[in-house]
């Protein structure tokens, strides 16, 4: 079963050729770093986003790993190269099956 | 036959107005002790502190960008969930918020800035006034306090009059409220006997442990809190000031409550509402 959130990404919607463009992106999760006990003291299951990777028109150029120590909602600011109008797809893969993607375009003159 | 006395004088002043509270104790061995407390005569609903000012300038410059950039305030997802439930049809009615209510943008507007406030004899406030709506209108179950729906909905409701100034008002409807809000807020409590005033009326600006007092104003409620990692209501920070000073929690969604809600709001009155907010 395939869990997923909402996702927030800004990207600038035209740029220069060549040009650096700042991406940000956010994603809604509650994180869970397995290292929490409940009241009764059982260990809570470690529940986290794994890996973030931006493709741009299909090749990747950004990968993040998270590792438990990750805050909860992570916001990743990034830099790339304007290089063509295209596709940017943002994926986010977590535990249990946690799945989120979301699509921005660009228009580079 | 040895009389030992002690005399135990505690001189408490409230800003602007005098109000004493002092206490004598004395001790006679081999006799019962006896415990003299004297009463404390509350002044008539004084003002705020005089210049308001929102904890908001309190952060550093990432958290206030945080809160004021839609893109990086993770408040907005918990908005975007209360927008859709906001179209979701429950209870068996099968009705929605929007069935009665419209478009929230329009008839939300203004909502927040003026709860708590009394609605059919009852004082309510915001999280209260949704679950009555359901429960009544819906006939849907009541949303659990601090649930990711609850709040969700509360954003919603609350980001329509982001920017508005807060306009609860004293009327002859809510005085007693208020007043009985006022002596929550003034009265020590807790193991650590201290009141809501002590820190926030009398040490804003002062420091608690490194960290600057705010003058504790909910203008900004639901937030985003950082220690939290999630959204939480300002019933939620409550609870945490009063564990603070051991005291007895107020259960979520009391009348007591309701009252500090709605002193602590005509405190902020005409403060712009800051919802959904950010805070470390």
């Amino acid at each position: 079963m395939s869990k997923t959130s909402r996702s927030q990404v800004t990207v600038p919607a035209t740029a220069k050729k060549n040009s650096i463009i700042e991406i940000r992106a956010i994603v809604q999760h509650d994180m869970e770093s397995g290292f929490r006990y409940t009241e009764s003291g059982k260990l809570i299951p470690r529940d986290i986003i794994r890996v973030f990777t931006c493709s741009y028109n299909e090749v990747e150029v950004f990968k993040a790993d998270f590792y438990p120590g990750i805050g909860a909602n992570p916001l990743i600011i990034f830099t790339t190269i304007a290089t063509e109008s295209g596709t940017l797809e943002f994926k986010w893969l977590g535990d249990d099956g946690y799945e989120a993607a979301h699509q921005a375009r660009i228009t580079v003159s | 036959m040895t009389v030992m006395k002690l005399l135990i004088k505690h001189v408490l002043q409230f800003h602007k107005s005098s109000v004493h509270v002092v206490i004598y104790l004395r001790r006679i061995t081999l006799c019962c002790s006896i415990l003299l407390a004297a009463t404390a005569s509350m002044a008539a609903p004084q003002g705020a502190i005089n210049s308001k000012q929102s904890s908001y300038e309190l952060m550093t410059a990432e958290n206030k960008a945080m809160q004021d950039d839609p893109s990086l305030n993770p408040a907005m997802f918990w908005v975007a969930e209360g927008e859709s439930l906001w179209q979701t049809k429950s209870g068996p009615k099968n009705i929605a918020c929007t069935s009665c209510h419209g478009d929230a943008k329009k008839s939300m507007r203004g909502i927040a800035t003026q709860l708590p406030k009394m609605i059919n004899g009852k004082l309510q406030t915001l999280e209260g006034q949704i679950n009555q709506c359901r429960s009544a209108q819906q006939g849907a179950p009541v949303l659990p306090y601090e649930s990711k729906e609850l709040l969700a909905l509360t954003a919603y409701v609350a980001i329509q009059s982001k920017g508005m100034p807060i306009a609860v008002k004293e009327t002859p409807a809510n005085q007693g409220q208020l007043k009985k809000g006022q002596q929550w807020f003034q009265e020590r409590m807790g193991q650590l006997n201290l009141s809501c005033a002590q820190c926030h009326e009398d040490r804003a600006g002062l420091k608690l442990g490194g960290s600057l007092i705010p003058q504790g104003h909910p203008n900004a409620y639901p937030i985003y809190r950082l220690e939290w990692q999630t959204l939480g209501s300002v019933q939620r920070r409550l609870r945490n000031c009063m564990s603070g000073v051991r005291a007895q929690q107020f259960e979520y969604g009391s009348p007591e409550m309701a009252q500090l809600e709605l002193f602590l709001m005509w405190r902020a009155r005409g403060m712009p509402l800051e919802a959904p907010g950010v805070r470390p």
